[in-house]
């Protein structure tokens, strides 16, 4: 057992962090957030920079091959930064699939442009009736001569405005769950983007007679990529929540420190003293599972890793909520300006509770493999 | 004791059933429907114009000030039907506010001046009380109020009120008086806000909204005429207001109306097995919070019933107003958590419950906030019932 980190690991930690503080401020992420875009393609060529787009990218590859520890700090730190670029879809779940999925031919191909920012992947798996399996999917891929032919609909594709490549999951006619390549201006790729709570952008995309060429299909039989992939991202998830957590946690006590009314600091209340330990015991709660999601996000035995993931969600989603409701209201009416980073701590974090599967859904998995003994 | 409403009253209620149904424009109610506040304006001042014309535009007055003379229950049964019709709330600040204030203490002058406007929807009031530096600590608040001849001269800036981008009127506590308690120096205002040197700013809250605004003062001429009772003595007047702001405080109606659209957003959502309507888990969820509606709308009926005996409502109304609160943001949890990941969109446009709910939810963390906080009606309920 060892709760340290190693020096590079603490190093890169303290790259994300003095990023975010020096060239991420809140003042620059709200005008990011006002533009057409939405998102700033400079900021995603400075985290390619720093060398944080090829964290999970092969050493072969001319990556960092790092492993979910890393990739834990370096969203924790995104997260305190309230990031709006799409680091966790493609430089965590996209690279990864690729990574472990792509021939050396495809790897070469995709793998150092994602490392560079020039490409920004995204996994369109989920479908409006996916439901609770992971591995239901109605997107249908059909071989027509050197080409495939994609239909099927995907939804909530977050941030998929700001993708050049999708990697699109679909069943082949001989039923093989398969993963596909498939750059966003094929005719046939549409996408209905709407704004999320969050500021950022969801995407439901519909393929109709989407064409690819035939080296478009990532490996073979995709089932077990996915499953590693959405699970090194759903930790990686877990990781900037925490980061946002703990930052507006921290914000809320120094805010009452500073609040007077009453004569004194709002902070020796004891009434919100107590609020403030209580918000204190969940974030420590949120920290020891966004640990427990980066330690078994890779493990081996499924089962387990699958129990892992979903306590950790279902809790730290019950975290997220208490954090930043009380996070508001120990703002008083500051808590609900747009003017105020609290307020967008607040909604990155009740997205957080609904991404990748809701609180509901995480702890429904956690209840069906409950044993007696 | 019987805790049901009798025949007359029922009658009464169905009657209202049937004006809201022929009288509330289709328009209207889709918009309060859908929180679509594009029209807030309008839809507000419409809606009263049509109530005052049936005679019903103040249901709390009484009959000389242009009220109905209504019993409480009546103006309950009021408030319940009208909010679960979707009609627009009606503006508090002129109805349940300032109104009662005038009435009770203003002369004869501005009763006849300010009464009839505030019912026909001539005038927008908003509420002048917070500032910077005073929100829970109100009476530590600093604008000005100083005398020249026969005119205060006002400075200084109030903050979060609420629809003032659409008051021509605003009602302000200013500091009139020094030495003392910081009550006593107190004056109760009315200020046009069309009078040179009001500057109105909105703010854009976390929803998107633009429903509160900042105003300042900057040697606003109002005329002594515009004070309300006597100078120094505002802190009195306020503290009767803010009673009377808890009239109905709990707002049973809305609640009842959320908590019937939180089912039908369950019933139309797949859970495990069944809609989660008839999801074991979730269904049990709102079987708690109807549970515990049905005690608040309880407890409402017997304040009221108490009110009525003993005229002034006491500080029974903070407790009210925390669990009408909690239970009402509850609620709103539930209905995002019944969407699940559909809750996380936002449309543009809004044409059904799916970004109604989300939106709300954010909006809806202001009720723990305003109107006393949770916490300092927690502190009311220590001080003042239990006298801790
Ligand atoms: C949407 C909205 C609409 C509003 N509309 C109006 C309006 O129309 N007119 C108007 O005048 N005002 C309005 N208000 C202002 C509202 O009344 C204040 O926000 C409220 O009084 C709280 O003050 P504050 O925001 O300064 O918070 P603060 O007083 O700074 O409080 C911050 C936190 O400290 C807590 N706290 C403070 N003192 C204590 C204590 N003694 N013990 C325990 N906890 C304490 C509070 O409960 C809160 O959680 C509105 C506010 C909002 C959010």
């Amino acid at each position: 057992m060892d709760f340290s980190y190693t020096d590079e690991q603490q190093m890169l930690l303290d790259t994300a962090r003095r990023f975010v503080g020096e060239r991420y401020p809140f003042e620059y992420r709200q005008r990011v957030r006002d533009s057409a875009e939405g998102w700033s393609r400079e900021t995603w060529l400075r985290l390619a920079d720093l060398g944080l787009l090829a964290l999970n990218v092969p050493e072969s590859e001319g990556g960092l091959g790092a492993g979910p520890i890393e990739t834990m700090l370096v969203c924790n730190a995104l997260g305190e930064g309230l990031l709006l670029e799409p680091y966790v879809g493609s430089a965590v779940v996209a690279t990864s699939v690729i990574a472990e999925l792509g021939s050396p031919h495809q790897r070469q191909r995709w793998l150092p442009h994602l490392a560079s920012g020039e490409v920004v992947a995204l996994l369109a798996h989920d479908e409006p009736d996916s439901g609770d399996d992971f591995a239901r999917v109605q997107t249908r891929a059909r071989r027509e001569g050197e080409h495939w032919r994609l239909d099927g609909r995907k939804s909530q594709v977050y941030h998929a405005p700001a993708a050049n490549l999708l990697l699109v999951s679909a069943r082949t006619e001989d039923d093989v769950l398969a993963v596909f390549a498939v750059p966003t201006n094929v005719p046939g790729v549409h996408l209905a983007a709407q704004k999320t709570v969050d500021d950022q952008c969801a995407a439901n995309v519909h393929l109709d007679g989407a064409q690819v060429e035939a080296d478009a299909r990532l490996g073979a039989d995709a089932q077990g990529a996915l499953r590693n992939a959405l699970d090194a991202g759903l930790a990686a998830l877990c990781a900037d929540a925490f980061g946002a957590m703990d930052k507006a946690f921290a914000t809320t006590v120094d805010y009452c420190r500073s609040r007077t009314q009453f004569g004194a600091p709002i902070g020796t209340f004891q009434s919100l003293q107590h609020r403030m330990a209580d918000m204190l015991m969940r974030l420590e709660e949120a920290r020891a599972m966004s640990y427990l999601a980066a330690s078994a996000c890779s493990h081996s035995d499924l089962a387990e890793r699958r129990a892992a993931l979903a306590a950790a969600k279902a809790l730290m989603g019950q975290c997220a909520r208490h954090i930043g409701q009380q996070a508001i209201q120990l703002h008083g009416g500051m808590g609900m300006t747009d003017e105020l980073a609290i307020s967008h701590y607040f909604k990155r974090l009740i997205a957080f509770e609904f991404r990748n599967g809701s609180t509901d859904q995480h702890l429904r998995d956690y209840r069906k493999q409950l044993r007696a003994a | 004791m019987n805790l049901n409403f009798d025949s007359q009253q029922l009658a009464f209620r169905d009657e209202l059933r049937a004006f809201l149904r022929d009288h509330l424009p289709a328009d209207i109610r889709t918009r309060m429907r859908d929180g679509d506040h594009s029209h807030i304006r309008e839809d507000i001042s419409d809606w009263q114009k049509i109530l005052h014309r049936q005679g019903w535009g103040a249901p709390a007055w009484p009959k000389e000030f242009g009220g109905p003379g209504w019993s409480k229950p009546q103006q309950y049964i009021f408030d319940v039907e009208c909010a679960l019709a979707d009609a627009p709330e009606q503006l508090a600040f002129g109805l349940k506010m300032v109104g009662p204030v005038i009435m009770r203490y203003g002369n004869a002058e501005q009763q006849q001046r300010f009464l009839p406007r505030i019912v026909a929807a001539d005038d927008w009031w908003c509420q002048g009380y917070s500032e910077p530096g005073s929100g829970s600590d109100l009476a530590s608040l600093r604008t000005r109020a100083e005398r020249a001849g026969n005119d205060y001269i006002v400075n200084g800036q109030k903050v979060w009120n609420t629809l003032g981008q659409f008051a021509n009127w605003i009602f302000c506590l200013v500091r009139t008086g020094n030495g003392g308690k910081p009550q006593q120096g107190i004056s109760f205002l009315l200020i046009d806000m069309r009078t040179p040197g009001v500057k109105v700013q909105p703010t854009r809250l976390l929803d998107g909204g633009f429903e509160v605004n900042e105003i300042w003062f900057e040697n606003v001429r109002v005329p002594m005429g515009n004070l309300i009772g006597e100078e120094n003595r505002g802190w009195t007047y306020a503290k009767f207001l803010l009673g009377h702001e808890r009239s109905n405080v709990a707002g049973i109606g809305a609640i009842k109306r959320e908590l019937l659209r939180l089912k039908q957003i369950a019933a139309r959502t797949q859970g495990e097995t069944a809609s989660l309507l008839h999801d074991p888990i979730f269904a049990t969820r709102i079987a708690q919070v109807e549970i515990e509606l049905r005690a608040l709308e309880i407890i409402s009926l017997r304040a009221m019933f108490e009110a009525e005996r003993n005229s002034a409502p006491g500080p029974e109304a903070s407790i009210l107003k925390t669990r009408g609160t909690e239970i009402r943001q509850r609620i709103s949890e539930l209905q995002i958590d019944a969407l699940g990941e559909a809750a996380l969109t936002i449309a543009p446009r809004i044409d059904d419950d799916t970004p109604r709910a989300m939106l709300d939810y954010l909006n809806l963390r202001k009720l723990s906030i305003f109107g006393g906080s949770n916490e300092i009606q927690r502190n009311i309920i220590a001080q003042r019932i239990l006298g801790l």
